[in-house]
């Protein structure tokens, strides 16, 4: 009997270390790097927008979701920016990612899960949960796993969501942002495009209000393509 | 080895392949090793929840009781038979039902076969067969 309970043992044993071996083995897709991007990556694609087109001043993020100054700017200043500024009429927001390979290994597959989400016209619900979950993906070793399970939390269709990810379909569309970025001087992240000028870094609410308060007065400002 | 400790052991492969499944269901396991789409399909198809509960989670508690009743049932106390192997029989029963309701949604109304679900299949099919074999058996003693 004794030998019995030994094997039970030992199965249970086994059972409990395939489980973890399964849970610890990354199966994040790669979304591939310099990849080249075609006119349909980009067609009728500017960024994710927030707010009214007819908003006097636009305001361009670029950023990387795995950057922490980044995620400060998203956590602590941008919901003032939403609420103040981009409710109340005065700025239409668009994010464009801008991921930095080194040393942000899963920058590009964050960028894809929300893009993913986008799909499903939960962008901006994923964006947020991916930002406020940084501290646990960014050091994890299958953040694919925990941008999935934040697709289930958020309600999105996980066969659709799955199927996004697999096929990597807006690898090319981040790699254009990204692309995008480079050509308007972008070399940090965060950074606010706001009119026509670039603020590096993470920008205050004061300061950003300041300049789009500015840019309304003098006539209102939006980007020159 | 008896015909219960062959019941545990199978509750056992049940208990992990249900506990796979239901953390897939949670995110925690990133893709399923499956050899096709089929096992994706069947855990995000709606019919992956009952009663408002996964289905793999459902599976992962029933084996976890049939195992406890396997064990139980391996105590001298209950060499003769008695609740444990009655209730073993009872629930292996109403499992193996619920598998072959899973099959013919599997088949008719997802038209997709998750390889995972056909192994939790047999594992409970086997059980049940077992429990009955063992429910059945005259008592030692037994008038």
């Amino acid at each position: 009997m004794n030998r019995f309970y030994t094997l039970i043992a030992v199965l249970v044993a086994v059972g409990i270390g395939l489980l973890l071996f399964l849970m610890n083995r990354s199966s994040s897709p790669a979304i591939p790097v310099q990849v080249a991007v075609t006119a349909a990556d980009t067609a009728g694609f500017q960024g994710y927008v927030l707010g009214s087109e007819t908003a006097p001043v636009t305001i361009t993020e670029y950023a990387d979701y795995q950057c922490p100054a980044c995620q400060s700017f998203e956590m602590v200043e941008f919901p003032y920016v939403k609420e103040r500024l981009i409710q109340t009429g005065k700025v239409r927001f668009i994010y464009r990612d801008f991921p930095l390979d080194q040393p942000h290994r899963w920058a590009r597959l964050a960028a894809h899960s929300a893009a993913c989400a986008s799909d499903q016209n939960k962008f901006w619900e994923q964006h947020e949960a991916i930002y406020r979950t940084q501290g646990e993906w960014s050091p994890s070793g299958d953040a694919g796993a925990i941008f999935r399970n934040l697709a289930r939390q958020g309600g999105l269709d996980l066969a659709a969501y799955d199927e996004c990810m697999r096929s990597l379909k807006y690898a090319g569309r981040i790699q254009a942002s990204l692309d995008e970025g480079v050509r308007v001087g972008v070399s940090a992240t965060p950074s606010l495009r706001i009119g026509d000028r670039l603020y590096a870094g993470v920008q205050p609410y004061d300061k950003v209000k300041a300049v789009v308060d500015s840019l309304i007065a003098a006539g209102g400002a939006a980007p020159t393509p | 080895m008896t015909r219960r400790m062959a019941i545990a052991v199978l509750c056992v492969g049940g208990l992990f392949v249900s506990a796979y499944l239901w953390m897939f269901k949670l995110g925690l396991m990133g893709t399923i090793a499956c050899g096709g789409g089929g096992c994706v399909t069947v855990q995000l198809s709606p019919y992956s929840r009952f009663l408002g509960l996964d289905v793999a989670l459902i599976g992962l508690l029933g084996y976890l009781v049939m195992l406890w009743l396997a064990l139980v049932s391996l105590r001298p106390r209950f060499a003769a038979g008695g609740w444990p192997v009655r209730w073993l029989a009872l629930l292996s029963g109403g499992a193996f039902l619920f598998s072959l309701y899973l099959w013919y949604i599997e088949l008719f109304v997802i038209h997709a076969i998750c390889r995972w679900c056909v192994a939790s299949s047999v594992f409970i099919t086997l059980v049940f067969v077992l429990a009955v074999l063992e429910a059945r058996r005259p008592r030692q003693g037994s008038a």
